[in-house]
């Protein structure tokens, strides 16, 4: 590359851009020629240096921003257009390949892996998060479900409750009114006893006056009568 | 630095050198590790990614921070990607497409910074980009169907006819992948940048013309923010689209029966 610079120095004579744009604009200003042609002078001040080694390399000074080394001197005529320019391929590809692997390595080993587990991490979180919520969910609607069935027992134990002392009190007032109408009805059933035979005793007494009577009576009128007539004809009137 | 030249922003040049390996006695033949300005921005990218992600992700919040989250929505977004495109099969290439996906949206948006350096704007990172992609796509199909790998030029349903037509059609664009993979992500970056700086370098050489040409310097002034507002959507979108179509070649190296 460097006997290339030697050469192009050869063939470099100064002002001549390449590109038509420039070279209209160049047209136009007459008035910096002088100064561009000054510039491009100095651009193309090669300098050739030999170290120990016997490596050559060519220094173009560029006007006003410091030195700097080309690889190949594009400034000059005739140069290749740069990315077309062969003699750069080789670092280019070289430290493509440097930095490039460096950053898939970086990437798959480091970063990616990283950002990877950080995303993981929250994804699994908001879904246990969102089990957890489902599970208190759950565990919510069993207690009120547990809540409702003691409820409903308790009422119906209540209910239970209160239709057996319903009941209770009912068969106990029952028995009690049934001895009282028993008891009751046994001394009514005593009276009435009473009274029929006490009826039958006066109905007897009745009778026995009668008969007397008619004796008394029958023997006034008529004569004699036996008691015993006396009683069967009172007894037919009776019954008659 | 400060030329209207809208190439030079592509150079290449050398910030330091580790010295030579491989030399012989005349110090010839050998190759030289340098440390260039594209693989400053190769290396201050990846550091940007891995530093980012890695801190950012350090609390390990269930309630992620603000940080965190960036994160977390750039993971999910090309987790979903990948398996909307591939199913879950195709996770095991996740963090590879991550990568994919990072490594150009982070230099896309570095390159956006003036004075900084695109490294998509170099054909040879975009075509080493797209060659790895379609050589893990073959190596993975190969390795998962064998030949039945080959079933990705015969699209099912297809009658014998018309197959002699299909089958050199879909080898040839099985082909011109790695091309328009690389191509795409390239030509959008580089012409990009170069109309950036083309209307950029309007602006200074007019405003070098004295107050005329500060005034007809606004013109292209507005164009420099309007692209460079249009510059920030295309660097997006690329490296999405370059994600995108690594995922649909994955599937098809997934499931090559269609």
């Amino acid at each position: 590359m460097t006997d290339q610079g030697m050469t192009d120095q050869g063939l470099g004579n100064g002002l001549s851009p390449r590109d038509p744009a420039q070279q209209l604009l160049v047209a136009q200003a007459q008035v910096d020629e002088q100064q561009q042609a000054e510039a491009q002078a100095q651009e193309n001040t090669i300098i050739v240096v030999e170290n120990e080694a016997g490596e050559k390399s060519v220094q173009a000074s560029g006007h006003g921003t410091g030195e700097k080394t080309e690889v190949s001197s594009h400034n000059v005529e005739g140069a290749v257009f740069p990315p077309f320019d062969t003699t750069t391929y080789g670092p280019q590809l070289f430290w493509l390949a440097i930095t490039f692997g460096a950053l898939y390595l970086l990437m798959s080993k480091v970063a990616l892996p990283r950002i990877g587990e950080i995303l993981e991490v929250r994804r699994d979180r908001i879904e246990g998060d969102l089990a957890e919520a489902e599970r208190l969910r759950q565990k919510t609607d069993q207690a009120i479900e547990a809540y409702e069935t003691e409820l409903a027992a308790a009422r119906a134990k209540s209910h239970a409750l209160a239709d057996k002392t319903r009941n209770d009190v009912k068969e106990q007032l029952d028995n009690k009114r049934r001895e009282v109408e028993a008891e009751l009805a046994k001394q009514m059933a005593s009276a009435e006893a009473r009274i029929q035979k006490t009826k039958e005793q006066a109905l007897e007494n009745v009778e026995q006056i009668a008969a007397e009577t008619t004796v008394a009576l029958v023997s006034k009128l008529t004569g004699k009568i036996s008691i015993k007539e006396a009683r069967s004809a009172v007894s037919t009137v009776v019954k008659g | 630095m400060a030329t209207t030249d809208p190439i030079s922003q592509f150079n290449i040049y050398t910030l330091f050198s580790f010295g030579t390996v491989g030399a012989d006695e005349n110090g010839a033949n050998g190759i030289e590790l340098v440390f260039t300005n594209s693989a400053l921005f190769m290396v201050l990218s990846v550091g940007l990614i891995a530093g980012y992600l890695i801190l950012s992700t350090r609390g390990r919040g269930l309630v992620p921070s603000r940080v965190q989250l960036v994160s977390e929505i750039l993971y999910e977004f090309i987790a979903n990607m990948v398996r909307g495109a591939t199913g879950n099969e195709g996770m095991k290439f996740f963090p590879f497409v991550f990568s994919l996906f990072m490594f150009i949206l982070i230099t896309n948006m570095f390159g956006m910074y003036p004075y900084f350096f695109t490294v998509a704007s170099q054909l040879i990172v975009t075509v080493a980009l797209a060659l790895l992609v379609m050589t893990i796509v073959i190596v993975y199909g190969v390795m998962k169907n064998g030949f039945g790998f080959l079933k990705l030029f015969v699209p099912s349903g297809v009658p014998a006819v018309v197959l002699i037509l299909v089958v050199p059609i879909e080898i040839l664009s099985f082909l011109s992948r790695p091309l328009s993979l690389s191509l795409r992500l390239f030509g959008n970056m580089l012409a990009g940048h170069i109309v950036l700086k083309v209307f950029a370098g309007f602006v200074v050489t007019l405003t070098s013309m004295g107050a005329l040409g500060i005034v007809g310097a606004i013109l292209p002034l507005g164009m420099t923010v309007a692209l460079t507002g249009l510059e920030f959507l295309v660097s997006a979108l690329q490296a999405f689209v370059f994600t995108i179509l690594t995922c649909v070649y994955l599937n098809d190296a997934i499931n090559p029966g269609h």
